[in-house]
């Protein structure tokens, strides 16, 4: 199967030196399987950020290569980024949603901007939403909701275009110990049905909770990459929906 | 395909919407636009209205035509006949050689010179009207050539020197006032483009929100471009009001001017065409110092 044979996410001998000479990442070579839950863990200024920039096409490597889904991403021009965006969800840790827009926008804007017909959009969001439990929030807007909960809508409108690729930076960071683990649980059933989870997170005793690898980050160089469970990484008769490993399909 | 257009439409009603949020703004941004828009389309209006005068001056603009002196009343009035027919001719009138007689010995001064005279010396005139469209140089030209051409006509005299000189005036300034269009679109275009720049440093944030979840650069740009296609819109159709409101309050004026000088002269507005040209200007330079705005500087605000 395709799906095994090829990881979601391959670094291949990465460094990434920023223009004021700092090295953020030094030679990091690792895999990610297609339907893995990987934990990015690492004190602040480890290459945490920079890992998932490089991931986001927000910053390009110095050195190395960086395929995702098989493809590339030296091969992705400038004009080519928001065609390869649509296939990642992200989550931020400041949630970055729109304060002037409703909860149902924020979440249709990965849709919107890949022009899918609106009644598609309407079903796509409120399932979305649904899937984090806000349905009933759907015309608020983001400051009339709780931390957690705004967070949760960054998490819908991550997964609203299905994508095979989930990376979250830090989206636990401001949430108390019970929210924290909500979320974390709702980004477990995303993993559950099939999508690749890339959580950076330096909440040691929420990580310990699940059992996922983590990758270890410290100055730029990758410590650790362990498995700490002896479970199957993949199994593809957790796939719910075919659509799923298929993002690209609906666009 | 409907999707696109449906998205295109709301992006337009939406971009309506966000400057009518920040109605101080937006509209400085449109009065701003629409001076700069209803000035060289004013003094447009003045110029075309000052080429018509030269048309309504018809007493000046006559057309004097000398018969040969063979020609008596019945022949002339045969001639007249004729001309009232020409499409080019507004209105013939004949001075019978003894009136204009009689006129001379009363107003020249040269009365009892004239008594010595055995035969009148004048011959009978015709004083040729030519119809407001051939009020040009050239126009008059030629209908003086095809008078001349009459076997009656002795000398067709036209003074159109002083229409050529106006005319000429008038090419200058309607030149200068291209000139002045010309400097103040581009100033439409930077004052739009500044409105869009300043708009875009509001709303980095959501540009970068939308460019991180795959917004393309096109779909980022395209809510500014509505904007500056409103604005310029919105001063174009305020720039067609001001105009027209100027042209109002001088009409009784400038009448009142006319009738002193026995004219019937009406100072003409701007036209529904002009003004639709005034609209769609507006929308296209509001566009353009958008568009302009928007490239430059969306390009700027990256996710980081």
């Amino acid at each position: 199967m395709k799906a095994t044979a090829l990881p979601m996410i391959r670094f291949q001998s990465v460094s990434k030196r920023y223009a004021n000479g700092r090295e953020a990442l030094s030679n990091v070579t690792l895999d990610v399987v297609s339907g893995e839950m990987v934990f990015l863990t690492g004190h602040s200024g480890a290459g945490k950020s920079t890992f998932l920039k490089l991931l986001a096409l927000i910053e390009r490597p110095t050195r190395g290569s960086l395929l995702v889904n098989g493809e590339n991403l030296a091969n992705i021009t400038r004009h080519k980024i928001p065609a390869y965006r649509r296939q990642l969800g992200m989550v931020f840790q400041d949630h970055k949603l729109l304060a002037d827009r409703s909860i149902f926008d924020n979440v249709a804007l990965p849709l919107v901007v890949a022009n899918t017909p609106s009644r598609d959009v309407a079903k796509r969001v409120r399932a979305a939403l649904d899937q984090v439990g806000l349905l009933k929030y759907e015309q608020a807007r983001p400051i009339e909701l709780s931390t957690g909960e705004q967070q949760r809508v960054g998490l819908a409108r991550a997964v609203v275009t299905k994508p095979a690729l989930l990376i979250a930076d830090e989206p636990t960071g401001n949430l108390d110990p019970d929210l924290s683990l909500e979320v974390m649980n709702i980004f477990r059933r995303f993993q559950d049905v099939g999508v690749t989870v890339l959580i950076a997170s330096h909440n040691v005793a929420l990580i310990e909770k699940f059992n996922a690898r983590r990758i270890h980050l410290e100055a730029g160089r990758l410590i650790e990459s362990s498995s700490n469970t002896g479970e199957v990484l993949f199994d593809p008769s957790k796939f719910l929906a075919a659509d799923v490993l298929a993002p690209g399909a609906s666009l | 395909m409907m999707s696109w257009l449906t998205r295109h439409v709301q992006t337009l009603v939406g971009s309506l919407g966000r400057l009518s949020q920040q109605p101080l703004a937006s509209s400085l941004t449109v009065v701003v636009m629409a001076i700069a828009l209803a000035l060289p389309a004013s003094l447009n209006v003045l110029v075309n209205n000052a080429q018509a005068i030269s048309g309504s001056w018809r007493g000046v603009l006559d057309i004097s035509v000398y018969l040969k002196n063979s020609i008596d009343g019945v022949a002339a009035n045969e001639l007249i006949d004729k001309l009232k027919r020409h499409k080019d001719i507004k209105q013939v009138r004949l001075i019978k050689a003894e009136d204009a007689l009689k006129e001379f010995r009363e107003y020249s001064g040269f009365g009892e010179a004239l008594e010595a005279l055995r035969d009148n010396p004048l011959p009978n005139t015709l004083v040729v009207t030519p119809a407001p469209q051939l009020a040009t140089p050239a126009g008059l030209d030629a209908l003086s050539e095809e008078l001349r051409k009459f076997p009656e006509v002795d000398v067709v005299q036209l003074d159109t020197a002083w229409v050529q000189r106006y005319l000429a005036i008038l090419e200058a300034v309607r030149r200068i006032v291209t000139m002045i269009g010309l400097l103040l679109a581009l100033g439409a275009v930077v004052i739009v483009g500044n409105t869009i720049r300043l708009d875009i440093q509001n709303r980095c944030d959501e540009i970068e929100i939308t460019k991180l979840v795959g917004g393309s650069d096109a779909f980022v740009r395209r809510p500014f471009l509505y904007s500056g296609f409103w604005y310029g819109l919105c001063g174009g159709l305020l720039a067609w009001v001001l105009v027209t409101v100027a042209v109002v309050l001088l009409s009784g004026p400038v009448r009142h001017i006319a009738s002193l000088y026995g004219s019937q002269f009406e100072l003409s507005g701007l036209g529904f065409l002009a003004g639709l040209g005034l609209l769609v200007s507006g929308a296209v330079l509001g566009w353009l110092g958008s568009f302009v705005a928007a490239t430059r500087h969306l390009r700027a605000v990256e996710p980081k």
